[in-house]
């Protein structure tokens, strides 16, 4: 799939966003007052960033609105819906904690379990998708929900959690590529079954139905990264995983180190989102010869 | 509404026959014709004249190769456009309602005043059916020529899509799959017409009538270019003889 910088944008953003607010939420001693009020403009930033930036992979972004209809059936729809609400609980809460009002438990519980819902119907776009036998996959929203609770953790600068979230996505993340790397091969779908053809025998492309590009080959049919793949795993594993351990424990001394773990993480980030569009392969591919 | 209707009234589709597909392409280019002038905005062309060029299609022919150590190699030309499934997953997908089944016949199709161009139908349909407009940032795709099937304006011979009205070859059949007793259903039955990946659950409603093999087409012994290669008498005689004799000599 095209790795379209949008919908990098938007996945890492707004989970890091949404992992913070979820923190905050579950928070059992928060903070108060001035204290508190720089994570949520970090988190409303980061969430309200991710946002943004989804538009901007719309044809017609004007009429954005009318995604929040379908609720019933479609996940995107589910997302932008509980994105919303999330903001809005999270606002409140938020506010409840600058005036150091008397808090109540329950709301700021309700905003953090909104805020890993919102991440996990973020993660089911991409999940719920059968052409995508990568994606068509349980560990896909799991590790989007950790990716997003560790990094929570990590800008809150909690080492425990932090420690055990970096660890635990960089495990999980590993288990989900090589699971993802049998997906199609195991997903019964092959270029048999999308020409019908097999009793004539061993079937290949032998032409195009056109001689340039179209839609489909350059937003489902992308094949520039595999042979980079193994290379840019190793790059992501060493800066969502080995990176952030060191400077986690060194932070233990110095403290200010624990940003560098953060900023680490968040490359690694980037780069395995990339690898997660780009390294995804769509059945479609098939029908051009690509499988 | 993306809900699907659970069973529509009629189910109309296409059956495409591969044995009789040459490949030609007449139907690509009579859909694009009729669809970039009709329902929703034009098939837009990006560079058409330039370097590369894109654009927009519902339908393209594809060509497939087979291979066999029992047979001669054999051509398969492979045109694909929706088809218009029953559990239609691009339909779901749909987070404002653009994309919709009609409960009357099955068609899936597009309102793309709703449209958000956000492809996620494109991502869901495995069969590559679907592709945004660059220009106009909606998703297009087959209407299964909505608006030619019940156009009272046009010759009622031209009451069907444009692909299957384009056909030299007779390779596209139109009509309701829901009907047990029409002319599609029994072609298929006939023809043990199959479904495109059956695994991905999309029950699709076109169905594809597989090529015979060709082994089996060489038993039949028919051969189109014997009376061309016959060989033509050169003994002529009489007036004729007289004449080519005669002119030989100038």
């Amino acid at each position: 799939m095209h790795p379209a910088p949008s919908i990098i944008i938007f996945t890492v953003f707004s989970g890091l966003g949404f992992g913070l607010m979820a923190y905050l939420g579950f928070d059992t001693d928060p903070l108060r007052g001035w204290n508190v009020l720089p994570y949520y403009l970090i988190a409303f930033s980061l969430s309200i960033v991710g946002l943004l930036s989804s538009l901007f992979h719309l044809g017609n972004p004007q009429r954005a609105w009318r995604a929040l209809s379908q609720w019933r059936t479609s996940w995107l729809s589910r997302e932008g819906v509980l994105a919303i609400v999330t903001l809005a609980l999270n606002f409140l809460f938020g506010l409840s904690l600058f005036f150091s009002l008397d808090y109540s438990k329950n709301l700021g519980f309700v905003s953090g379990t909104f805020a890993i819902i919102t991440v996990f119907s973020t993660a089911m776009i991409y999940a719920q998708m059968k052409t995508v036998p990568r994606w068509y996959n349980s560990g896909v929203p799991i590790l989007f929900i950790l990716y997003s609770l560790a990094g929570g953790a990590i800008i809150m600068g909690d080492f425990k959690l932090g420690l055990i979230g970096v660890i635990l996505s960089s495990v999980i993340q590993l288990l989900v590529w090589v699971r993802g790397d049998k997906a199609l091969k195991n997903s019964s779908t092959n270029i048999s079954t999308s020409t019908g053809l097999k009793n004539l025998g061993i079937l290949r492309l032998l032409e195009s139905p056109h001689t340039g590009e179209n839609y489909l080959m350059k937003e489902m049919v992308f094949v520039i990264a595999r042979k980079h793949v193994l290379k840019l795993r190793i790059l992501s594993l060493c800066f969502l995983g080995v990176i952030p351990v060191i400077f986690l424990i060194l932070s233990l001394s110095v403290g200010f180190l624990i940003g560098l773990a953060m900023i680490s993480y968040f490359v690694g980030l980037l780069i395995s989102r990339w690898l997660f569009f780009a390294e995804a392969e769509h059945v479609v591919s098939f029908y051009y010869g690509r499988g | 509404m993306t809900r699907l209707p659970g069973k529509t009234e009629k189910k109309l589709g296409l059956a495409i026959d591969l044995d009789t597909c040459v490949g030609c392409h007449a139907c690509v280019i009579s859909c694009k014709e009729w669809n970039t002038s009709n329902y929703g905005v034009p098939l837009s062309d990006v560079e058409p004249y330039g370097a590369n060029p894109v654009g927009s299609f519902l339908n393209r022919v594809h060509t497939f190769e087979a291979k066999s150590e029992e047979r001669p190699a054999q051509i398969i030309h492979f045109p694909k456009s929706c088809l218009h499934c029953e559990d239609a997953p691009c339909v779901t997908v749909c987070p404002t309602g653009a994309s919709y089944k009609r409960m009357e016949d099955g068609i899936v199709l597009v309102n793309e005043d709703w449209c958000i161009g956000c492809g996620l139908c494109a991502w869901a349909c495995p069969y590559g059916a679907r592709e945004m407009d660059e220009v106009a940032g909606v998703m297009k795709k087959c209407t299964l020529c909505v608006d030619r099937i019940y156009n009272e304006n046009i010759p009622e011979e031209d009451r069907e899509p444009a692909c299957v009205r384009s056909c030299p070859a007779g390779a596209r059949h139109f009509g309701d799959f829901a009907d047990p007793n029409s002319s599609v259903s029994k072609l298929t039955k006939e023809r043990g017409g199959i479904d495109l990946m059956p695994e991905q659950g999309t029950k699709p409603v076109n169905k594809y009538l597989p090529p015979r093999l060709k082994n089996d087409i060489a038993q039949e012994k028919f051969d189109v270019l014997r009376p061309l290669l016959e060989e033509h008498d050169n003994n002529i005689s009489g007036f004729l003889s007289w004449v080519d004799k005669t002119l030989e000599k100038f």
